[in-house]
């Protein structure tokens, strides 16, 4: 009897379509954004129709509406927020000689124009970019606050109109611990991530899009908007940067992949064998691989890169044996780029063995044995159990480790950078050596060469790829689909 | 009959030495393996081979054991005026005390609300956080650096200390994972009982979490002293006193001041950086390992 086997596209057309879902939720998500936007200026115009008189003034002095109903504190706090931004705006004071306030907004458009003289400093354009993007930010902010005082008039209206007494100032704090203990809890880390990740993301955006590269000295040259050059230099294939970009991008990707699928098998395999019935002493086999997590790495793989150099005992050894008549360069010094790559793959398998080793280990464990016997009635061999069963039922719990583990691995700095130092030096490759990936590339061009802005293009499109790989993969994993269903 | 029974026990039990011997031997080539570099980098530490001057040497050889040995790295370590290996200890420890107390609270309280508490804004959080999660992480650290100039505060612990444990709010995923499993319904009734978010956050959800509060302090407590490229960008290489043990030891074998006869004083910091680390970690492995496994392991 023959029965019809379910025809499933091949994986071009598979990810064809993905990509195209990606697209069309990508447009859904920009209507809906731009949808939502227009609903909410919609809803703050007939605030101010429908509102009292107090709603209606709280629209030019904020806390007018909380002053209307005899909410004097909240009021007060609105309106102390009002007059320290209006007094911030217009006074533009200033850190380290250079204007916040709005005077930064029109230093944000141009970088600064005095180019400095014996007797004045030069403009410092990259506090001018940074305070510009502070400023906005405070703007931001500021709004936030101008609509929210408006919401809290109109709610203090509804409630009045509805025969209640409005919120008091306690009630506020006192919602703080509760119905709105989610603000309590958020805000400490919204503010470290606004300033310490946020800021400097969109501050290293704009820079992919200025002329600040090593020519230009802080405090010393101004630097002005360039807008796409960067990228076209990358993109036009002549320019020594853009030659170099492709094979960049290829090992990184070709590394990832490696470096993941080893050290994903790998650990399972001798997860696998420790797990077995007839081994003793498991809890001191687990413990000996755990060491390399435990241990810095820029120790272990410092160890290692010494232990491979030209004079070390590696060598010595293979020479005592009569394999090499002379110390071979593994690493950072190979003479060919092949060597050096494959060593760091199998590097990397020793120390990624074990972080799969630890998530697996209890996975295997809770695998149902009736599996196991039933493959067994079947006569399938072991080799079979492992790609049939054992594989595909890690594989379906483990799929969002095995994702971040390939994003963490296109960005794996210290692998490359204590190894390799990304060499040997390819001639003429805009600094990256044939172990380079994108992210020690990136590290190179900034702080080492300070070609700040190449860096930042770099990293842009390091971003992208990433962003597409994580989105193309997560958005169709079960755990983002059904992430607040499992609880 | 009992003739067949027995030869096929023992042909079971043939098979069971014969997977035990090879699982065995396996694991001793495999162990043997992965202890090489780590067995190596303490032996170097306790090298004292003199050269014909009466000079330690303290290069890498081609030799696997040391053939004498002797605690005069450790000596040396904490004698060298360049390189002042003590205090920059007692700066990791500073730097990582801190970044651990601050970066658990921030870490558990978004883990908490993102988990329990539903609220307008929540799935918005979520995406620009793992936007964010997906650009390179020193892409800013020029960025930061500027910030920090700009504050005064470059060159200091309390710069390192910030970098590392303002953004950790960001890191909520694996505790996250962790709170989910925590049933709803336990929550729903403390409510009905009248206590309020804030209540339930420190009676209930806090003591049934030792698990992921040991795993979020450990790493917390561990970054500090494995991090080395922040550590030099922020505080800089020229700013000898205030490094911390990551960079500075690095700085001994590939930095400025490099010096190859260094190596075996790498070696014996090393070990006097490891060892703690790893007694906290294998100590404390069950809770690493519950906490790995709740975060990333999700059908």
């Amino acid at each position: 009897m023959e029965y019809v086997k379910e025809k499933k596209p091949n994986i071009f057309i598979r990810i064809g379509q993905s990509f195209v879902e990606g697209l069309k939720n990508f447009g859904n998500g920009i209507v809906r954004v731009i949808k939502s936007i227009g609903r909410g200026f919609k809803t703050f115009g007939k605030r101010f129709v429908n509102g009292s008189i107090g709603t209606k003034l709280s629209y030019f002095i904020m806390g007018a509406g909380n002053f209307y109903h005899k909410r004097y504190v909240k009021g007060l706090i609105y309106l102390i927020i009002q007059a320290a931004f209006i007094l911030f705006m217009v006074m533009s004071p200033e850190v380290n000689s250079t204007p916040l306030g709005y005077k930064a907004l029109s230093n944000l458009t141009n970088l600064g124009t005095n180019p400095g003289s014996i007797f004045t400093p030069t403009d410092n354009s990259m506090l001018m970019m940074l305070f510009g993007v502070l400023t906005l930010g405070m703007i931001a902010i500021y709004l936030y606050a101008y609509v929210s005082n408006t919401k809290s008039a109109e709610l203090a209206d509804q409630l009045v109109k509805a025969g209640k007494v409005p919120q008091t100032f306690y009630g506020d704090l006192h919602s703080l611990i509760d119905e709105r203990f989610h603000l309590t809890m958020l805000t400490p880390s919204i503010l470290g991530i606004t300033l310490f990740t946020v800021l400097p993301t969109i501050f290293m955006i704009l820079i992919a899009f200025t002329d600040f590269d090593q020519t230009k000295q802080v405090g010393q040259h101004l630097f002005n908007w360039v807008g796409f050059d960067n990228f076209k230099e990358i993109f036009d294939g002549k320019s020594e940067i853009s030659v170099r970009f492709i094979p960049v991008v290829t090992w990184t990707l070709t590394w990832a992949f490696f470096a993941t699928f080893t050290c994903y098998i790998g650990g399972i395999l001798i997860a696998l064998v420790i797990n077995g019935k007839n081994i003793k002493l498991k809890k001191m086999w687990r413990t000996i691989f755990m060491l390399t997590i435990a241990i810095p790495q820029f120790i272990s793989l410092l160890a290692v890169r010494q232990l491979l150099s030209v004079s070390g005992p590696i060598n010595t050894l293979l020479i005592n044996m009569g394999l090499i008549n002379q110390g071979i360069e593994f690493l950072g010094n190979a003479t060919n780029g092949i060597t050096p790559k494959v060593m760091v793959i199998l590097i990397n398998m020793w120390v990624g063995i074990p972080f799969t080793l630890l998530m697996t280990s209890g996975i295997l464990m809770n695998i149902p044995n009736d599996l196991y016997e039933a493959a067994q009635i079947d006569g399938a061999n072991k080799v079979q159990v492992f790609f049939k069963i054992t594989l595909p039922y890690v594989v379906f719990i483990t799929t969002p480790y095995l994702i971040s583990s390939f994003v963490g691995n296109i960005t794996s700095f210290n692998i490359i950078f204590l190894l390799t130092g990304g060499g040997p030096t390819v001639p003429g490759g805009f600094q990256a050596g044939e172990t380079d990936l994108l992210v020690t590339w990136l590290y190179k061009l900034t702080i080492d060469q300070g070609d700040y802005n190449q860096g930042a293009v770099i990293s842009i499109l390091t971003f992208l790829i990433i962003a597409t790989g994580t989105l193309l993969t997560y958005r169709r994993s079960k755990s983002f689909k059904e992430e607040d269903t499992f609880q | 009959m009992t003739d067949v029974k027995r030869i096929k026990h023992s042909s079971i039990r043939r098979n069971n030495l014969i997977s035990s011997i090879t699982g065995h031997t396996l694991l001793t080539i495999l162990a043997f393996i992965w202890l090489i570099p780590i067995v190596w980098i303490v032996l170097q530490s306790f090298s004292a081979e003199l050269n014909n001057q009466g000079q330690l040497i303290g290069f890498v050889r081609g030799n696997y054991f040391p053939k004498v040995l002797g605690i005069d790295n450790y000596i040396n370590l904490f004698t060298n005026k360049n390189f002042e290996f003590g205090k920059w200890w007692l700066n990791t420890l500073f730097v990582a005390f801190f970044t651990f107390m601050i970066s658990t609270l921030l870490t558990l309280s978004v883990a908490y609300v993102m988990s329990k508490i539903r609220f307008k804004s929540r799935k918005t959080f979520m995406s620009v956080s793992m936007i964010l999660g997906l650009f390179p992480g020193f892409m800013s650290m020029i960025a930061i650096y500027y910030i920090l100039k700009a504050m005064g505060l470059t060159g200091s612990l309390f710069a390192l200390i910030l970098v590392y444990s303002a953004g950790s709010g960001l890191g909520f995923h694996v505790a996250k994972g962790f709170f989910d499993v925590i049933p709803n319904s336990l929550v729903e009734s403390a409510r009905l009982d009248g206590c309020t978010n804030a209540g339930i956050f420190s009676k209930i959800i806090l003591p049934l979490s030792k698990p992921i509060i040991v795993y979020t302090a450990l790493t917390a407590f561990m970054g500090p002293w494995m991090d080395f490229i922040f550590a030099k960008t922020i505080i800089g290489e020229s700013n000898r006193s205030n490094l911390t043990v990551a960079f500075g030891l690095y700085s001994m074998i590939y930095g400025e001041q490099a010096d190859s006869n260094l190596f075996t004083q790498f070696a014996a910091g090393s070990v006097l950086v490891a060892i703690p680390i790893v007694i906290l970690f294998v100590s404390m492995q069950r809770y690493y390992v519950e906490g790995v496994t709740a975060g990333s392991v999700k059908g």
